[in-house]
Order: C-alpha cells, then sequence, then structure tokens
C-alpha cells in the first residue's frame, strides 16, 4: 500500500472511530462546567445507541436516507431523558454524583436489553435498516493531496464532532450562558447570589450531557456496531471521559483529546493493513489507548484542575 | 467517601429498607407497562430459588463473590477512594489463579489451592496499587486509572486465553486438585456451584470487622477518609494508608476472582464485558452501607436476584434482564437517600432540632 492509501485508511477510520468520543466527551464538559460529576455518560451511550437503533429500523420507511441522521436526534434525546434521572437525583436529591452515575451505569444495558426483548423477542436488534455511509466532501476532496487523504470516502460524523467541539467552546468560553454555566460550577454561592439560577443552569448542563452522548452513543451504533446490543457501547463512555479530563474541561482540548483516543483505537483495527505496525502483536494495539491514557494522565497532566465546585451538592438559600 | 449521614439510626436503617422497596416497585411498574405481572414475576423469582437446594446453592456461590468485591469497595470508599476497577482486579485475580493452578496441576491439594488462592489475592492487589501508588504520588485519578486498567485486563485476558493459557476462547479446567468444591456441600446442595469460597468469604468478614474495628491500621484508614488533613496533622501517613487501602482493596477482589476461577467454573474464558461481579460489588457496599453485616445481607440478596432472575424469564415471560434494572434501581435509591430524609420530614414527627443533614444545608464552599 502506498503512503496516501496508508495515511488515507489512518484518517477516515480514526474520524470514524473519534466521532463518538468526541460527542460523549463534549457532554461530559458541559455537566461537569456545570459543577455535576457525570461517570454516567456509559450508561448515557448505550441509551442513545439503543434509542437510535430502535428508530432506525422502525422508521426507516418514513425517512429513507436520511434515516440515521433522525434517528441519531432521536438518540440524542433518549440520551437526555435518561440524564434527566441523574440530573433530579444530583440536584434535588442531593445524591452523590457518582453512585448516581454507577446507577446510570447498571440501569442503562439492562434496561436497553429488556427493551430490546421485549421489541423483538431476542437480545440484538440486527443489522439496522440503514447506516450512516461514507461521502466524499465537494472542493474539498480536489485539493491535490490533502483533498485525497482527508476529504475523499471519509465520514463526514468526524466534521462534525470537530465543528460541534468548536460550537460548543464558544457557547462555553464566549456567551453569557456559558459564563453562567462556568460560574454555577465554580461557585454556586456566588452564581446564586447575582441572581443565577444555580438549579437551572446544573438541569443545563446535565440534559446538554444527556443529548450530545446519546447522539454519541447513536453514531456509535450507527456509523460503526450497525445493530444494537449489549457490547456495542464497551468503555467508551469512560474513555471519553477520561478525553474529557485530557482536554481539562475545555471543548477543543477535549475534541482533540478524542481523536487521539479515536486514532488510538482505530490502529488496533486497522494495524494489520499497515506496513510495520501490522508486525506490531494486536494485543499490544488494543491496549495502548488505555496504557496511553495512564501514561499521559502522569507525565503531563497530574492532578487536574476540574472546576471548583464539582461534585458537591448545592442547597438553595431559602 | 461516600456514606450515608443522618441523624437517627432509625433513618439510616430505613435508606437500604426503602431503596430495596423502591427498586422492585420501580421494576414492577416498567413490568406493568409492558404488559407483565410483576407479583408472578418477582414470586417465581423468589420462590424459585428457595424452591430447590439447587438454586440456594448457586445464590450463595454468586453472592460468595459479591462479598469480596463489596468489602473490595468498602475499604476503598472508607479511605476516599472510588475503586471502580474490581472487575479488573477480580479479572486478574480469575486469571493468575487459572494460570497458575494450569501450571502445577500435580501439587498437593493442601498447597495448591492455598498457593494459587494467594497468587489471585496478591495479582489483584498489585493491580489496584497501580492506582494507588500514582494517585498518592502523583494525583492521578483513581477513577480514570481503575477504568482504564480494567479494559487493559479485559484485552490480555482474552489474548492469554485465546493464545497462550487455552485455545478456541477457553482454557483447561484445573486439575482436582486446585478446585474448591466440597462434596459434602455439593451434594447438600443438589450439585451446585456452592463451594468452600463460601467459608472463605465468612472468614474474611470477620477478620475485615476486627480489622477496621480494632486495629490501629483500620482506624488509620478511615480517618484519612473523613479528613486526609487532620489525620497527616496527628503524624498519620496519608499516602502510605491510599496505597495500603488499594493494596486490600484490589487483594480481596483478585481472591474474589480467584474463588470465582476455581469454585465457580473451574477454568477461564474469552469475556465480552467485564466480569460484572465488580460493578455490582459497588452495588453491595452502598446498599450495605459500609457495614460488614449489611454487605453480607446485600450480597445475598443480589445473588438470589440474579439466581431468580431465569426463573422470572422462564415461568413468567419477563426477560433476565429485569434483575439487572431492579438492582440499578435499589443503587439509585440509596445513592438519592435524601428521599429519605424528605419522607421522615413530611411524614414522620421529627424532634424540633436543628437541620436533618447540617453537612450539606447552607452551601458548599468551606
Amino acid at each position: 500500500m502506498n503512503l496516501i492509501g496508508v495515511l488515507q485508511l489512518l484518517v477516515t477510520s480514526s474520524l470514524m472511530y473519534s466521532a463518538p468520543l468526541i460527542l460523549t466527551a463534549i457532554a461530559g464538559a458541559f455537566s461537569e462546567r456545570s459543577g455535576v460529576v457525570n461517570i454516567g455518560l456509559e450508561g448515557i451511550m448505550v441509551m442513545g445507541a439503543f434509542g437510535s437503533a430502535v428508530f432506525n429500523l422502525g422508521f426507516y420507511d418514513t425517512f429513507g436516507n436520511m434515516t440515521p441522521w433522525v434517528a441519531m436526534l432521536f438518540g440524542g434525546f433518549i440520551g437526555l431523558l435518561f440524564a434527566s434521572l441523574h440530573a433530579v437525583a444530583t440536584i434535588n436529591l442531593r445524591a452523590d454524583h457518582i453512585v448516581s452515575g454507577t446507577a446510570l451505569n447498571l440501569l442503562a444495558p439492562g434496561l436497553s436489553v429488556f427493551f430490546v426483548r421485549v421489541l423483538y423477542g431476542k437480545a440484538q436488534t440486527g443489522p439496522l435498516s440503514e447506516s450512516f455511509g461514507i461521502t466524499s466532501i465537494p472542493l474539498l476532496k480536489d485539493i491535490p493531496i490533502i483533498g485525497d487523504i482527508f476529504f475523499t470516502n471519509v465520514t463526514p460524523l468526524g466534521y462534525i464532532g470537530i465543528f460541534i467541539g468548536i460550537l460548543s467552546w464558544f457557547v462555553i468560553f464566549k456567551t453569557p450562558f456559558g459564563l453562567r454555566l462556568r460560574a454555577v460550577g465554580e461557585h454556586p454561592v456566588a452564581a446564586e447570589s447575582v441572581g443565577i439560577n444555580v438549579y437551572l443552569y446544573k438541569y443545563a448542563g446535565v440534559l446538554i450531557s444527556g443529548f450530545l452522548g446519546g447522539m454519541g452513543g447513536a453514531i456509535q451504533a450507527q456509523a460503526i456496531s450497525n445493530e444494537f446490543g449489549v457490547l456495542v457501547i464497551s468503555g467508551q463512555g469512560f474513555m471519553a471521559m477520561a478525553a474529557m479530563i485530557f482536554g481539562k474541561w475545555n471543548p477543543i482540548g477535549v475534541t482533540f483529546a478524542a481523536i487521539f483516543f479515536g486514532f488510538a483505537q482505530s490502529l488496533s483495527r486497522v494495524g494489520h493493513y499497515i506496513p510495520v505496525i501490522q508486525d506490531i502483536p494486536t494485543i499490544y494495539l488494543q491496549i495502548l489507548p488505555y496504557v496511553l491514557t495512564i501514561v499521559v494522565l502522569v507525565a503531563f497532566i497530574g492532578k487536574s484542575e476540574a472546576p471548583k465546585a464539582l461534585g458537591r451538592p448545592y442547597v438553595k438559600s431559602k | 467517601m461516600i456514606e450515608v449521614k443522618t441523624d437517627s439510626w432509625l433513618k439510616k436503617i430505613s435508606v437500604p429498607v426503602l431503596a430495596v422497596l423502591f427498586g422492585f416497585l420501580v421494576g414492577a411498574i416498567i413490568m406493568l407497562i409492558f404488559g407483565y405481572n410483576p407479583v408472578q414475576a418477582y414470586s417465581e423469582m423468589i420462590l424459585g430459588v428457595f424452591a430447590n437446594p439447587y438454586s440456594i446453592g448457586e445464590a450463595l456461590t454468586q453472592g460468595t463473590l459479591l462479598i469480596f468485591t463489596g468489602l473490595a469497595f468498602d475499604i476503598a470508599n472508607k479511605a476516599g477512594f472510588f475503586n471502580i476497577g474490581l472487575s479488573g482486579q477480580f479479572l486478574i485475580g480469575w486469571l493468575s489463579t487459572i494460570a497458575f493452578a494450569l501450571q502445577f496441576p500435580d501439587l498437593p491439594r493442601i498447597a495448591l489451592v492455598p498457593l494459587s488462592l494467594v497468587i489471585g489475592t496478591v495479582a489483584g492487589a498489585l493491580y489496584a496499587g497501580i492506582a494507588g501508588f500514582l494517585r498518592a504520588y502523583f494525583g492521578t485519578s483513581e477513577v480514570i486509572v481503575t477504568i482504564m486498567l480494567n479494559h487493559t485486563i479485559l484485552q490480555i485476558s482474552n489474548y492469554l486465553t485465546n493464545f497462550v493459557l487455552g485455545s478456541s476462547s477457553r482454557t483447561e479446567r484445573v486439575s482436582e486438585n486446585a478446585s474448591l468444591s466440597m462434596e459434602w456441600l455439593t451434594n447438600l446442595t443438589d450439585y451446585s456451584r456452592l463451594n468452600m469460597g463460601f467459608f472463605i468469604a465468612i472468614i474474611v468478614v470477620v477478620l475485615y470487622s476486627v480489622f477496621m474495628k480494632y486495629t490501629t491500621t483500620g482506624f488509620e484508614i478511615k480517618a484519612v477518609g473523613l479528613n486526609p488533613d487532620a489525620s497527616t496533622y496527628a503524624g498519620m501517613s496519608a499516602k502510605k494508608n491510599i496505597i495500603l487501602s488499594m493494596l486490600i482493596s484490589g487483594g480481596l477482589a483478585g481472591l474474589g476472582g480467584a474463588i470465582n476461577g476455581l469454585g465457580t467454573f473451574g477454568n477461564l474464558f474469552v469475556l465480552g464485558v467485564l466480569p460484572a461481579e465488580g460493578f455490582n460489588g459497588i452495588a453491595v457496599a452502598l446498599l450495605g452501607l459500609g457495614n460488614p453485616i449489611g454487605i453480607v445481607l446485600s450480597a445475598i440478596l443480589f445473588g438470589i436476584l440474579q439466581t431468580g432472575a431465569p426463573f422470572m424469564a422462564s415461568r413468567a415471560g419477563v426477560p433476565n434482564e429485569m434483575a439487572e434494572v431492579v438492582i440499578a434501581a435499589i443503587v439509585f435509591f440509596v445513592g438519592a437517600y435524601y428521599l429519605v430524609e424528605w419522607l421522615f420530614e413530611k411524614f414522620g414527627n421529627r424532634p424540633a432540632k436543628g437541620p436533618a443533614s447540617t453537612d450539606v444545608e447552607g452551601g458548599v464552599d468551606q
């Protein structure tokens, strides 16, 4: 395989594996910026993947080729509903955020497979009606070399993820909404003293998190697995959490971290097509993303600067 | 540290009781929505387990494993850590025990069984120790590190099972000399997989209670978890206690995995997902409110739920997964224990003194 071919394969598969991670990692950033730890991302992804798969199978006749896109939004909506449990528990019921998140992670596989059994009579949905395809991006694909590597026969999802990353950065750092969201996560008492509705912003953070995480799960199901079963989401939510910490809760940093993880993940899938890498036993490539995370965390990040009031319950003053 | 903070013993005990009740209620509501009969489903589940000695044995086998992971979560939690890596530590214990037992099949039973169990325990301890060490010396989040270690060992275990220790997705069974099964127990429970591990669990629970309650080290671990600054000021080493508690935690989970290997299955096979015992151990410890007796009771309850789930499926037509839903809902309600607080305020006749939960009243930033 020539160099351009190798690069093209790497870029295409990295973008594919990054897309769900980018959205879910940004999901984590929204929640944690508002002060709510969201270890339940994994569960939210499971529900999003489940929702999108069911929608995909059920409404193909109505939406045709657009089905995966609409199903992705529906997956986001299911994720949002599911995350609202976390919001109620942590914000109103003052639950420990990690316990509530763990409950979400325990609940999602059970609940979704229960529904799948009720609907289809078996534990997996089977192949979806229509999955996200690959496409070439007009104009950009005509740029010599770069066009071939980055914009020909790629999934647009990776680029959409990057766009959402930039948009989220703008929302969190450049809009009044983002400023208030961060204020609530750093110092809720001060935020309330200037008239910000702390509970409202915490709800916003967690629900946006649910929507994005659900969409991340939907992408995993519809672009990578092409079905829903309990094995579709296996650790991506946790990996997204790690990406969020790498990226220091800044959506752009988070996006880069997620792309890095997507790249590491894709190496173990497509590595055997690539010279040099194909000589490395697969097991090393399989554990690479996890081991690298620990190494990078220890070497470069150390104690991360999480939002100050992260994980603490806030009780409204009367 | 995660704990239920209330001002009375009555409230504290109501938290798990109500959580279990609400958990079953949530399951019942979901079943009603989908046209199942929850009363029939639950009674098939519970009666199914208690109707024959085999199922009771199986429920206790499952409960045994959860006692280990429950205690493992508890000690880390008492020291102020969230050990979400129990699954990985459980798996490495299982893996290394089986590897050792396969390597020395002809050692006499009196040597092989204890040695294999010790190997599994040490493997689990060292694996968790990585997270403890990194936390103590680099301040690295133990949550992220243990999650990564979970996925690392899952891949390694599957690779070794396929290509080194065994072939076609499973290893050979270990020799009779490594087995934990006890003939009278097997006969008593009608050929269930209940084994010596159950008695080891009981001994460990007793030792654990004594350790936490009556030894200086146990006290230090709790003190560091409650207030690291004050404990350091009092001359305790936070670093030492962080690492020690993670070692013990991982060791307990590893021992659970070892017993799963030698007792429940007798071999190792390729796993699609991390062993559920790890995550359910978190649930068991939280429901048990960090009390060893509570942990044993919750472990047995979860063992019953899991063993009974297939009866619910075969006799009442409700998918197995309902048991997982109920367990998750129970954890949710233990977490949201403020609900109990609120119920007491609303319906109980509470004495007219200070606020119920002073720890969170009036803002959070100290």
